[in-house]
């Protein structure tokens, strides 16, 4: 019964994953795919916390590691934002492949 | 629901429309933590991602969109290899997840009170975290003056 939940849980986390990557490879406009590594992320959050709840309920390792990826997640998503706008201005676009200015 | 709304994330053609498939997919996974009874888990993922990033995303997606241009459709041979391995990675994962047998849980239930969370985020002792923190509050303090830092106007250039 248990280990059927679970289950169910890591499902969720591993299908959330793989869209999150699909949507990643397809797409080729910066902040789609910003969205997608949030959703891969998450992904990962689910998957710590399923682990955490059905497997060592003595401890919050889970917790605290969710916790630092979700803070880690707010400063990437800042970073990135604060990049792809630079890249607009200088670029006028935010497709990945207009940036080439550093390929040779 | 959380995956009905990621693939239309991924999906959909409008870009704003997939920035609030996204809204929707993210609390639909702070619903999926209250249902796990990690409510303070679900708290911060309402006020950080919902709260935080879908907005800085949405302001983002202003300042550099006109809101009602379809984007172009990714070019079929892409999205079929993109298919193709996103589906294998997934069934090949999950034969894993299936085949594994996870160990009996048979440990004691500990409470997961905020103040219990505070106690260990702060505890140098041992099953502590606060070496973590601190690394994550410079990696923060270096996050947001590196966002300044590149996003601010240089005149010069300007």
């Amino acid at each position: 019964m248990l280990e059927i939940k679970m289950t169910y849980v890591l499902f969720v986390g591993f299908a959330l994953f793989f869209i999150g990557a699909y949507g990643f490879l397809t797409r080729r406009n910066m902040i789609t795919m910003l969205m997608s590594i949030e959703l891969m992320l998450n992904a990962v959050n689910i998957n710590f916390i399923a682990f955490n709840k059905y497997l060592f309920t003595d401890k919050a390792d889970g917790i605290f590691f969710t916790i630092f990826i979700i803070t880690i997640a707010a400063a990437e998503a800042a970073v990135a934002i604060a990049i792809i706008i630079n890249i607009y201005r200088k670029f006028r676009s935010i497709d990945a492949e207009d940036a080439n200015t550093l390929k040779w | 629901m959380i995956l009905v709304f990621g693939v239309l994330t991924v999906t959909s053609r409008k870009i704003f429309r997939s920035a609030i498939y996204l809204l929707f997919s993210l609390i639909n996974v702070a619903a999926l933590y209250f249902y796990l009874n990690y409510e303070f888990i679900a708290a911060v993922q309402i006020v950080v991602y919902v709260g935080g990033i879908v907005v800085l995303i949405l302001f983002s997606l202003f300042l550099t969109h006109q809101v009602d241009v379809n984007l172009p459709s990714p070019p079929l041979s892409r999205m079929f290899f993109a298919l193709l391995a996103c589906l294998f990675g997934f069934g090949f994962a999950f034969s894993l997840l299936i085949a594994h047998h996870f160990p009996a849980n048979e440990n004691a239930l500990t409470d997961l009170s905020v103040s219990y969370i505070g106690k260990q985020m702060l505890n140098y002792g041992n099953g502590g975290f606060v070496l973590p923190f601190e690394v994550v509050s410079i990696l923060l303090l270096a996050a947001m003056v590196g966002c300044i830092a590149i996003a601010v106007k240089t005149k010069k250039n300007a």
